[in-house]
């Protein structure tokens, strides 16, 4: 029995067994420590103990430093859309349609995604790989022991600032994608004038798609920064820690915003 | 203003790293924790500052602030020397908004000049010495009155002046605020200069206790490969450390 044992434990199923069980209960560790984490920074928030000097500075570097890369992203996106479009729906006769569809998609899905993955790439690894140094550091360490709570000076500031400035970034750049989509249909697609896609912008368009846009946009960022924070701060060893601390948070967002996007889309256009 | 450790049991890994430790420090005192590393120092300081939870055991600190000097100064790198150390009086609850902004930049000075410096407010620690660091450390240690300092190896990658400056400046906080203190060192110069009492740790469990000039007598197997440094004796090499 015993060398039956040993021999399982050689065996290239076993330790894929193993190892899927040791991811399984990874995941389950990390959404626990993201779900507590998210609990202590409501406690702190609705007993109103707020830095607002860290709020406005991590507004800043989350909506300012971001939106270059921001709107260079959902930009390129509408050009590249209306560029594919346009010309097609022109020769479909439907050149009364091209800025509905290059609205609704900015604003209902590519707008929000797409600044939400440039926002996790540029704003959320650096909140990562931030509180990472600062916890292999022993920074977190020497703020626990001057009895200062991780969770209110180091994530609050950085979920509030997600949940305020992500929708300012979505607004301008999605607005920004709309009228960049429209000169280029204007120069890609025959007989398209700008008055024509402006009006058909706002035929497609409704304040509920704006409204859903900005409550999605806001869930986004709180979801970036918290999980950003979350494997920051849970980063173990040296710089090597650091870089995995990075990776998870860029992995762990994308999820994580894909999902709460789906469950917009169910939830309101389903 | 004393410290009681009693039985105290942590493991890591299935590795027992403290195995029964009990030991008290008393009111002004400054205790030296040595030993190889991997021995269990800085767990200790851990545990007693509240970062790591025991297994099982009593630790008794009566009341009052612990301060810790950290290893590496752990100074937080984004804000500046007086933001640094006036840190716990603007954040921490009890402190918000006890003091206006001349009283911190008094404060802040007042502990400064403690530790030898002065005029370095503006400083960010990228912009100091790995001493003055330390130094701005304890000055952030000390700027809340805490009853007990907690020093995790405060000499450690200092050249000897250095550390020579850093032993004077832990036995005149001890004076100037009789804070009890406990320091883990490898330094044989902190342990003779600083210490009034030294325990040795080996394998989990205290294998010397005593004053820092019997340390040098004993001639106990542990004391004597301490003291010479030596490979030979009953402390060996294992992969997680002596």
């Amino acid at each position: 029995m015993a060398k039956f044992r040993l021999y399982l434990k050689q065996t290239i199923t076993y330790q894929l067994i193993l190892m899927f069980l040791r991811h399984v209960r990874e995941f389950f560790e990390t959404f626990g420590s993201i779900a507590y984490q998210l609990v202590q920074v409501l406690k702190y928030i609705f007993s109103f103990q707020i830095n607002f000097k860290q709020v406005m500075e991590q507004s800043s570097r989350f909506a300012v430093d971001s939106l270059p890369i921001t709107l260079s992203i959902v930009s390129m996106t509408a050009i590249i859309l209306s560029m594919q479009v346009a010309p097609e729906m022109v020769k479909q006769g439907g050149k009364d349609y091209i800025g509905l569809l290059v609205a609704l998609t900015m604003v209902r899905e590519i707008g929000v995604i797409m600044s939400g993955f440039a926002i996790i790439s540029m704003i959320g690894s650096a909140q990562a790989s931030e509180l990472a140094t600062m916890r292999v550091t022993e920074q977190i360490d020497a703020m626990e022991v001057l009895k200062v709570s991780p969770f209110k000076y180091l994530f609050l500031p950085r979920v509030l600032a997600g949940v305020i400035m992500m929708p300012f970034v979505v607004i301008i750049s999605s607005t920004v994608g709309i009228l960049a989509g429209g000169l280029t249909a204007m120069t890609a697609g025959k007989d398209v004038t700008w008055l024509c896609y402006t009006t058909s912008v706002w035929q497609g368009l409704y304040i509920r798609d704006i409204n859903i846009m900005l409550l999605k946009s806001a869930c986004f960022g709180g979801a970036i920064s918290l999980i950003s924070s979350s494997c920051g701060y849970s980063a173990e060893g040296g710089a090597k820690g650091v870089g995995i601390a990075t990776t998870k948070a860029v992995v762990w967002s994308f999820v994580a915003i894909v999902i709460i996007d789906c469950i917009f889309a169910v939830a309101f256009y389903f | 203003m004393t410290i009681k450790v009693e039985n105290l049991t942590k493991e890591f890994d299935g590795r027992k790293v403290l195995d029964n430790i009990s030991f008290n420090v008393e009111e002004g005192e400054i205790l030296s924790i040595v030993g190889f590393s991997g021995s269990g120092k800085s767990t200790i300081l851990k545990i007693l500052c509240g970062l790591l939870k025991a297994d099982s055991g009593n630790i008794d600190i009566s009341d009052g602030d612990v301060a810790m000097v950290f290893q590496y100064s752990a100074l937080f790198d984004s804000l500046n020397v007086f933001d640094n150390i006036s840190f716990a009086l603007q954040e921490r609850k009890e402190f918000k908004n006890k003091y206006t902004q001349d009283e911190l930049k008094e404060i802040v000075a007042k502990s400064l000049r403690t530790v030898g410096l002065s005029g370095i407010e503006d400083k960010f620690p990228h912009e100091l010495s790995g001493g003055m660091q330390k130094r701005v450390s304890l000055a952030r240690a000390i700027v809340t009155k805490p009853k007990f300092i907690l020093y995790d190896e405060p000499t450690a990658g200092l050249d000897p002046i250095a550390s020579t400056v850093i032993e004077d400046y832990i036995l005149r906080l001890r004076d100037e605020t009789k804070a009890t203190s406990i320091i883990v060192t490898h330094q044989m110069s902190t342990i003779q200069r600083c210490s009034d009492r030294v325990i040795m740790l080996y394998d989990g469990n205290i294998v010397y206790r005593g004053t820092p000039s019997d340390l040098l007598k004993q001639n106990t197997p542990y004391t004597k490969q301490f003291v010479s440094a030596s490979m030979d004796g009953p402390m060996k090499i294992t992969a997680s450390g002596f």
